[in-house]
């Protein structure tokens, strides 16, 4: 209880309140202004529906998925430190972070253990918003962002598989690379413009790397903002039952 | 009014549909030629790839009836019964590096299995074609060029 006081008593300082205005959460109308006037909460509802808590509901797929990018951002940036995109060094940071660097293999095998992970829970995720067809109207656009968010999830997986530079990393890319060609009239000029060349070479390695750490980040942090935004302008969470617009 | 001067108030803009039309306009002038500096930024002018030409060496390194891959070059230099070919040993399929094996007398592809004969004819799928010839020519040396930008139709030998 005492704790409980200091803690408010804290919330009242000056201080507190010049950061977050709202002060404590004593009232329904003080908590929902703490969400509305937040950035990073305001993209999401002030009240949601009981039932849209329920693990039955969701099974919180989109939220882990979240969670998955979130392990990725911040494993990837480490392993950032000690990666050169360059032939032949980089398949020399890559076993040097497995077996020279401090915890560099913990961050390596967290980011490909969790690069996995996304990959299944986003598609998981699309499985259970079609089964319980809460693609339906109003909600038929923000299954359009979600696709688009399933394409750039694999291609961040796509890039990333490059970056060891091992024989696998190679052959795949070499492999996968000659499949996009197979697409009529532009395919071969794609190919040739994604790997800045005709083979798997040092600017194709440049070139996945700029898409993999910045280009295809920064595209899906915006559409998960988009992505998150909706549900809230399409009336919350799906949670069963016939739903109207607001 | 009559028709003519209808069609002339229609034809008339306000100054802001007119300013729009310029922005857009010109919005639409500056976008077209990000997009062709892009494209143009995107692809590269000198490429540091390796020279298609390969020099495989005198020709008696090869002996009559022998395969020697060149997996480096991707390539195989044949000495058969009639005479020198070279072969692509890039799977037409989807890229990977084929393989030869002397005891079936096939080359085969470790991705997904298509095999091909000495002579470069499929024998197996996924891949739709067989290896192509390249052109194969004798330096000033004596020594076996290989051009890898040029492939010749089938059952061109070289004969030394």
């Amino acid at each position: 209880m005492a704790k409980s006081l200091e803690d408010i008593r804290l919330r009242e300082t000056r201080v507190w309140r010049s950061v977050f205005r709202t002060g404590t959460g004593a009232t329904n109308l003080r908590r929902a202004l703490a969400v509305q006037q937040n950035i990073f909460l305001h993209l999401f509802s002030v009240k949601i529906r009981r039932a849209a808590l329920n693990f039955s509901v969701t099974w919180y797929l989109g939220t882990l998925s979240l969670s998955t990018f979130f392990i990725l951002v911040a494993t990837g940036i480490p392993l950032m430190l000690y990666y050169h995109p360059s032939v032949p060094q980089a398949y020399a940071d890559m076993k040097d972070l497995q077996f020279v660097v401090s915890a560099g293999v913990f961050l390596r095998n967290l980011h490909r253990w969790s690069a996995h992970a996304m990959v299944l829970l986003v598609f998981a995720h699309m499985f259970k918003v079609f089964y319980r067809g809460a693609y339906r109207p109003p909600r038929e656009f923000n299954w359009v962002i979600g696709v688009v968010l399933l394409i750039v999830t694999l291609f961040l997986s796509y890039t990333g598989y490059l970056l060891p530079w091992d024989q696998l990393a190679f052959w795949a890319i070499t492999v996968g690379s000659n499949i996009m060609s197979a697409v009529p009239v532009v395919g071969r000029k794609f190919r040739f413009l994604m790997l800045g060349g005709n083979t798997v070479n040092a600017n194709a390695l440049l070139r996945f790397y700029v898409l993999h750490c910045v280009i295809l980040p920064l595209a899906a942090v915006v559409f998960i903002g988009i992505h998150f935004w909706r549900i809230r302008k399409d009336g919350g969470l799906y949670t069963g039952g016939t739903t109207t617009r607001e | 009014m009559d028709e003519k001067e209808q069609l002339q108030a229609r034809a008339r803009c306000t100054r802001r549909e007119s300013f729009v039309k310029l922005g857009l306009g010109s919005l639409g002038i500056a976008g077209a030629g990000a997009g062709v500096f892009g494209y143009e930024f995107l692809s590269p002018n000198v490429l540091y790839e390796p020279s298609p030409a390969v020099n495989a060496g005198k020709p008696d390194r090869y002996p009559q009836g022998s395969v020697t891959a060149d997996p480096k070059a991707g390539i195989y230099i044949i000495h058969g019964p009639e005479g020198f070919y070279a072969l692509s040993a890039v799977c037409t399929h989807l890229g990977c590096l084929t393989v030869w094996s002397p005891e079936q007398g096939q080359i085969a592809c470790p991705c997904h299995g298509s095999k091909f004969n000495a002579d470069g004819a499929k024998i197996e799928g996924p891949a739709l074609r067989g290896l192509p010839w390249l052109k194969v020519a004798i330096s000033e040396e004596g020594d076996l060029l290989v051009d890898r930008s040029t492939t010749v139709p089938p059952k061109q030998f070289l004969r030394t």
